[in-house]
């Protein structure tokens, strides 16, 4: 049974349809590369499947256990967050509120986990450190170690490596396939194509509608993704 | 010494008492409550509710109803309101804010103007009576500080995740409404007593000064939460022990020792950088 369920959804802000005839499946242990130009209806149906917005018409089901507390997610940044006098380890630990329910305070297991997880990314040496001190790359770091604090099963990532530079961003694409390859199945918005077909094993492309779902090597084959991969690279030849 | 012995002379009034039990405790709940609000650029919020509650005040003063059982659910109806308008609506946060506040400070004045004039119970609306709190008052402060003071105990975890990421939160699967609630609840209620004896015009800064002070020198969420509210209730003290020696309103006495310590807490900061930038 798949993890995510995406059957003939259709997702609208202020009564505007954004986004519509969604029809495809996760399994567990996939890596989904959802790409598509901006306002194409990335963000808004990753916003569905978290269900911070219900589809208007259609249906998205969890299976296979999949629940919205082994979630973990990686959101866009807002400028407020960028300016937050949080630490370190205060945001990764945060990601193991929804472990402790109602339970006040974290466990010393909550404290074990985002400690590992700190060291799984390199960041433990910063943990005391405050959030708005860091470095972009960093705190996309440190915003991947709250996900990971939240994920035991699915991991989903908007545009993680957005206004990084190239070194951080080749980090932060080999940290991501390597928690893939230890089983955690992962949810990425991207513009970068090239890295999507390289990384992803499944491609949903969207134009504010399905254009492509599939895995990535029948995607570089598809009139979509010749057209999408040619701009993808006159795009980064500028 | 002699702080001493005009401390204890102070004391010896009943009025000052309450006054400073009252102050103290709002001070204090004002400074918890503003953490949440100046980080997530709500600030405008405490001066909107603010104005609502003069609004409120007023007509209840010339209807003569007993002005906290209106005032306390049309703010926090208000409150709740503002904190939906800042969410999803067409006229964006601080406009929104900026609109209900000066609307109801608007048909507060033309309420008043129409019936009594602008009397003494206007002025005390407007800038506050520390002196006039009630027994009443004063179990009504306690309650609050016990349930703010509770809230941030118990739910430390869940109000930081609820400032920090609203989103990442309701991703996960925890129910940041109910948090909002308590907090939009709460704040309104502080406002609405701390009003009384702050005044509708400078209550506002008691959720304001604390935090953004804490925020210049505290690097972590737990270290902003405790200084801000240290920074609250040490203000009110002296601000009060100032008022008290130099025969200054209280209420502004009160905000200008918080704008002091701003000014130190930038200077701290200012240093601390290395004279860079503040």
């Amino acid at each position: 049974m798949p993890l995510i369920t995406c059957s003939n959804a259709s997702f609208a802000y202020d009564g505007r349809t954004v986004v519509a005839g969604l029809d495809f499946t996760v399994n567990k242990g996939d890596y989904l590369c959802i790409v598509g130009e901006n306002g194409s209806g990335k963000t808004t149906l990753m916003n569905g499947i978290l269900g911070l917005i219900s589809p208007k018409s259609g249906s998205i089901t969890f299976g296979d256990g999949l629940k919205s507390t082994s979630i973990g997610y990686l959101p866009q940044q807002t400028p407020a967050q960028k300016d937050f006098p949080a630490s370190v380890h205060e945001v990764v630990l945060s990601g193991r509120l929804s472990r402790r329910g109602l339970r006040p305070f974290y466990s010393a297991e909550d404290k074990r986990v985002a400690l590992a997880n700190m060291e799984r990314l390199g960041i433990s040496s910063i943990a005391r450190k405050s959030f708005r001190e860091l470095s972009g790359g960093q705190q996309q770091r440190v915003l991947l170690g709250r996900a990971l604090c939240a994920a035991s099963e699915a991991l989903l990532l908007d545009e993680p490596v957005a206004g990084l530079d190239p070194l951080v961003t080749s980090e932060l694409y080999r940290t991501i396939k390597e928690l893939s390859l230890d089983g955690i199945t992962i949810v990425m918005i991207s513009h970068d194509i090239h890295a999507a077909v390289e990384y992803a094993s499944t491609i949903l492309h969207l134009q504010n509608h399905q254009l492509f779902f599939g895995s990535a090597l029948d995607y570089r084959g598809t009139d979509a993704g010749r057209l999408f991969l040619r701009g993808g690279a006159s795009d980064a030849a500028v | 010494m002699q702080l001493f012995d005009m401390i204890a002379e102070m004391m010896s009034f009943t009025f000052m008492v309450r006054a400073m039990v009252v102050g103290l405790l709002v001070s204090l709940c004002a400074a918890l409550l503003g953490v949440n609000l100046v980080l997530k650029r709500y600030a405008m919020i405490g001066t909107g509710l603010s104005h609502v509650g003069f609004a409120v005040m007023a007509i209840a003063g010339v209807v003569e109803i007993a002005p906290l059982s209106v005032a306390l659910p049309i703010v926090v109806g208000a409150a709740f309101l503002l904190l939906r308008l800042n969410e999803n609506s067409k006229i964006k946060g601080d406009s929104a804010v900026a609109l209900v506040s000066t609307s109801s400070l608007a048909i507060g004045v033309i309420v008043v103007s129409l019936t009594t004039g602008l009397t003494l119970h206007i002025c005390n609306v407007m800038f506050g009576s520390i002196f006039a709190m009630t027994q009443a008052d004063m179990y009504f402060s306690i309650a609050l500080s016990v349930a703010v003071l509770g809230m941030f105990i118990l739910f430390y975890k869940q109000l930081f995740a609820v400032t920090y990421d609203e989103n990442f939160a309701k991703a996960t699967g925890t129910n940041v409404e109910l948090y909002k609630s308590m907090l939009a609840i709460l704040t309104a209620v502080t406002v609405v007593v701390g009003m009384r004896m702050m005044g509708a015009l400078l209550i506002a800064s008691l959720t304001l000064f604390p935090a953004i002070s804490a925020m210049r020198v505290c690097k972590r969420f737990l270290t902003v939460v405790i200084t801000a509210a240290v920074v609250g209730v040490v203000c009110f003290f002296v601000g009060m022990v100032f008022s008290f020696w130099y025969d200054l309103p209280p209420g502004s006495s009160v905000v200008a020792v918080n704008l002091a310590a701003f000014l130190l807490f930038c200077g701290v900061s200012f240093i601390r950088r290395g004279g860079v930038s503040v």
